[in-house]
């Protein structure tokens, strides 16, 4: 096995809230090597996002890491000082956006804040600094950069506007990106637009990826390894083809259900996962899935399942898997 | 950008002029017109009036050559119980007391209020925040005539430790600015707060701090310009204040400022005084009010252009 | 793995592997109480400890300005003879021979001014008149400011761009500047007509002065109402229910009066309590600069002007009025901040 790029073991992170702690991720571990792509899907408040925040030590108030370790490229992220972690942001690992409208400042030109990076990590004067952002721009594909950079963000188009944010999370050529929900707030055309040219950086410039999204076809456009999130915690983890084609945990196989499929016969219904997600606020004792998994058993309810090994990648905590293993070992007696 | 601009003088010139013209006519709902009222003057003087001022012309005559004289000549005429003085003189003299008067409190209320309300922001519901927003609610809620009244008998009479009457040295300026300031200065340190809130939450602030900028950068250059954006929205209604405001504390403190004229000329019932004074400081406040506007457009690029 | 993490080394029982009740589930789902808008509102509200106590103020210092004073033994013009310029609780000479013949006086709490009126007194009617002020300036203020905004909200188009136009104009004006113009030159007018026209006689009961308030609050305050409204009946103008009212063939009256204002009350009903402080703010100085109501009528703001001349010797009776109006307008900010919170957290500042 490489060198692992990030290693996060067993990490929670809750936030104190005035109605008390919510537990935004429970004990997860992820394991990315150096130039892996990595997926993360969950739907709203599974943690994903929480996730990403705390691999660049940006984890909002009132949210706290209560357990758990982040090494990431030789760091021990859980335990810098903010000034270090300053070093690090937007130089070895950077992120971008849901919303690109938003992300950007409005009363600042787009060459401004893509400097504003450079001038941050690298010692590169004014000029130098200046060519380095024309060929960023030049680099996401962005055309007539000389005007582009005197501009302000609300005069570029939405598609632009994230392709200015890839330019600055490139700008120190990072070890890893971190893409939240990149394309979510895009039209559909530009959302493809934008995952390909992510792709291709990732060929130029040799970065690993993360992904953080609720769309499997981003997913499985982009990604090698997937990491499903429910309610903080990783329900199930694998390559890609474990995931779309042998689904171990009912949720998994309930979102896998509810894409819809081009080559699926006509009489076949998209399926809805029921239900809503628990609150977090009062995490059940048991799997956060069972009350609303169709094969909710007993145990499910009282108790968190361990994972279960399927293969070296793949990863499943579900008591029905727990069952299998326990009937085989007890088999004889029933 | 200059499209606006000229958009933006015309409709204060036409407030200019409305208020000008509401002016001329609400005087004459007082007995006798505008020149005459309350006194019991002899036969001769009222003929003598009302040939100077040709108050014997009917009533679209005599508006017609007011606004000429006050637009040609920028005349606003002489003021009845002072006898002979032209209202014009009377403002150059007194107006540029007020006018500094006003200005350092409009500084002081920004200088203090945008510091004092980001501190508050930054420290959310820590017990600096709480101070900060408990004395801010208390300002919000005395008027500026209590602050300068009782500031004068506090410091004035019982401490005997700054000057209260006039405007002579830099002392006396310490208590009629904490008086004018002191309301505006908790409007402001509020509005910051709020302002300053929601920017530190915006999407743009995570960028900032994503890039690896320290904290206090990232609130020196990002935050702030942002957050600051509504007080500047606010400085209009802070002039009109300030202004009014100077109204009472000149009074209370016996400044010899246009503030202390005016209110003695509504007293006196000098209707010349009040309304060449109303329309001088209307047109001062509209003139203002247009600075502060295009002010804001070139802070804030994201408002369109045209 | 060790031991303890091995989940198949507790004791695990077949049994926990039958499929679970539905109830059993749903017995996880904290599913939230729906409420409605009121009662969430009123929830939050009674939550807030300020806005509570502001409320219980507010409703004291009704109680000491409309109440009490029909109690009170002495009244706001009265002027007793020999009893001028007493301090806290002082009697006068005369008083005091009445009480040592057994006599009970009642006390000058706040003393009496140089005319030997009763200071507590005159403050309740003053607090009365502040009082007065701020509802019903705020009450018309609603009544026109919504009404005008919510007709060029509905109609939009050309009607609602004249109809903008005409609020720019009048927001640009300088109110304070007018309201003391027309404050001035009011006066003769509303004279004339309470003397000479039959039926308008209560204007001198009422007072010119707060009659030229009130014409001013109603002719300029209006305007930030009527864009609040106005911005809100766009918005809402576009819902879907709005659109069904409309295909349904319910006349535009209808709508206003059905669908959008009464969406639009949790605004109003903030917004008019805000504007109460700033009612009161305008009249306290309004009569402090010695317009206003009309002698001997009190006002906070004209007895804080008044006590000016004397203040080295009687200082109380500055700061009675002068904190009378602090706590009044501090209130109604503080109850309108906790309305604001509890109906409509989409309006801070």
């Amino acid at each position: 096995m490489s060198k692992a790029l990030l290693n996060i073991n067993n990490l929670k992170v809750s936030f104190f809230t005035p109605a008390g702690e919510v537990k935004a991720i429970n004990d997860i571990s992820i394991r990315m090597e150096e130039g892996d792509v990595l997926g993360i899907v969950g739907e709203s408040g599974s943690g994903k996002s929480v996730t990403a925040y705390s691999i660049m030590g940006l984890i909002p108030y009132p949210g706290k890491i209560v357990n758990g370790t982040i090494e990431f490229n030789g760091h021990n992220i859980h335990e810098m000082a903010e000034k270090e972690l300053q070093n690090i942001r937007g130089n070895e690992v950077s992120i971008i956006f849901q919303d690109p409208m938003t992300s950007l400042n409005p009363v600042y030109t787009v060459g401004n804040q893509i400097q504003e990076a450079l001038f941050l990590h690298t010692n590169m004067d004014k000029q130098r600094a200046y060519q380095r952002s024309l060929e960023l721009l030049n680099l996401v594909g962005i055309n007539e950069p000389e005007k582009r950079l005197k501009q302000y963000p609300h005069e570029l188009s939405g598609g632009m506007r994230q392709r200015v944010m890839i330019a600055i999370a490139l700008a120190c050529e990072p070890k890893l990106l971190i893409a939240d929900e990149p394309t979510t707030a895009l039209d559909v055309t530009i959302q493809a637009q934008i995952i390909e040219l992510m792709m291709e950086l990732k060929k130029k410039i040799n970065m690993s990826i993360i992904v953080i999204t609720h769309d499997l076809g981003i997913v499985a456009s982009m990604c090698d390894k997937i990491a499903v999130m429910y309610a903080g915690k990783i329900v199930e983890s694998g390559t890609i083809d474990d995931i779309f084609y042998s689904p171990q945990h009912e949720y998994t196989k309930g979102l896998l259900k509810s894409i819809p499929k081009l080559n699926k016969k006509e009489h076949e219904k998209l399926v809805p996962i029921k239900g809503v997600p628990v609150d977090m606020l009062n995490p059940p004792a048991g799997c956060p899935f069972a009350p609303r998994c169709d094969s909710c058993m007993k145990i499910c309810l009282k108790r968190m399942p361990e994972y279960t090994n399927i293969s070296d990648d793949h990863k499943c905590a579900c008591w029905l898997l727990q069952k299998k293993e326990y009937e085989a070992a007890t088999g004889g007696e029933r | 950008m200059g499209g606006y601009i000229i958009k933006r003088v015309a409709s204060a010139i036409i407030t200019i002029f409305a208020v000008a013209t509401i002016t001329f006519f609400l005087m004459f709902l007082v007995p006798g017109g505008p020149f005459l009222a309350e006194k019991a003057p002899t036969p001769q003087t009222i003929e003598a009036l009302e040939k100077k001022y040709g108050l014997d012309q009917p009533v679209v005559v005599q508006y017609a050559n007011y606004m000429k004289r006050l637009i040609f000549k920028l005349d606003l005429g002489t003021s009845l119980k002072k006898r002979g003085q032209e209202i014009n003189d009377i403002i150059r003299v007194r107006f540029p007391v007020s006018a500094r008067l006003g200005a350092i409190s409009v500084c002081t209320a920004i200088c203090l209020g945008i510091p004092l309300g980001s501190i508050a922001a930054l420290n959310r519901e820590k017990w600096l925040d709480r101070t900060i927003m408990a004395i801010s609610t208390v300002g919000n809620a005395i008027p500026s005539f209590v602050v300068a009244t009782v500031l004068m008998y506090v410091c004035g009479v019982v401490l005997r430790i700054l000057p209260t009457f006039g405007l002579t040295s830099p002392a006396h300026y310490i208590l009629p600015v904490i008086s004018l300031s002191f309301y505006p200065t908790a409007y402001i340190s509020r509005l910051t707060r709020t302002s300053m809130l929601d920017v530190l939450g915006q999407d743009y602030m995570r960028t900032a701090k994503a890039k690896g900028l320290s904290q206090f950068k990232s609130l020196f250059k990002h935050a702030l310009r942002n957050a600051v954006l509504p007080v500047v929205t606010y400085l209009g209604p802070l002039l009109a204040f300030i202004m009014t405001g100077n109204f009472v504390v000149e009074r209370i403190f016996t400044i010899p400022g246009l503030g202390s004229e005016f209110i003695s000329s509504i007293t006196d019932r000098d209707y010349p005084l009040i309304m060449g004074t109303t329309i001088f400081l209307a047109t001062l406040l509209i003139i203002l009010n247009v600075f502060v506007d295009i002010a804001y457009k070139i802070i804030d690029p994201r408002i369109k252009l045209k | 793995m060790d031991d303890k993490r091995n989940p198949l080394s507790f004791q695990l029982d077949v049994s926990d592997f039958l499929p679970a009740e539905e109830s059993e589930k749903q017995s996880l789902v904290v599913m939230r109480e729906s409420v409605n808008f009121w009662k969430d509102g009123f929830r939050r509200l009674k939550k807030n400890k300020v806005a509570m106590i502001s409320l219980v103020v507010i409703i004291l210092i009704m109680i000491f300005a409309f109440v009490l004073p029909s109690f009170y033994p002495y009244s706001y013009e009265q002027q007793i003879r020999g009893s001028e310029n007493l301090g806290l609780l002082q009697y006068s000479e005369d008083e005091l021979a009445r009480r040592a013949a057994g006599e009970k006086v009642f006390p000058h709490f706040l003393g009496t001014d140089s005319l030997g009126r009763d200071t507590t007194i005159r403050i309740m009617m003053g607090s009365r008149i502040s009082l007065l002020v701020g509802l019903i300036a705020s009450a018309i203020i609603l009544i026109i400011g919504s009404t005008y905004g919510a007709i060029s909200g509905y109609f939009g188009g050309k009607i609602d761009m004249i109809m903008m136009r005409i609020v720019d104009i009048i927001y640009t004006i300088p109110d304070i500047l007018i309201i003391i113009l027309l404050s001035v030159t009011l006066k003769y007018p509303l004279k004339d007509l309470a003397a000479n026209v039959k039926g308008f006689a209560w204007i001198d009961i009422v007072g010119v002065g707060l009659i030229s308030i009130f014409i001013v609050f109603s002719l300029l305050y209006w305007v930030g109402m009527s864009r609040i409204v106005r911005g809100q009946i766009l918005s809402l103008k576009e819902q879907d229910y709005v659109i069904a009212a409309k295909a349904l063939g319910a006349s535009s009256g209808r709508i206003i009066r059905k669908h959008l204002l009464t969406n639009t009350i949790g605004t109003l009903i903030v917004t008019t309590t805000l504007q109460i402080p700033s009612a009161i703010f305008t009249e306290s100085f309004l009569s402090f600069i010695g317009l206003g109501v009309s002698a001997p009528m009190p006002s906070l703001g004209s007895m804080a002007s008044q006590a000016l001349n004397g203040i080295r010797s009687y200082p109380h009776r500055l700061m009675a009025p002068a904190i009378m109006i602090s706590i009044i307008i501090l209130s109604f900010n503080l109850l309108g901040d906790g309305l604001r919170d509890a109906f409509d957290p989409k309006l801070k500042d």
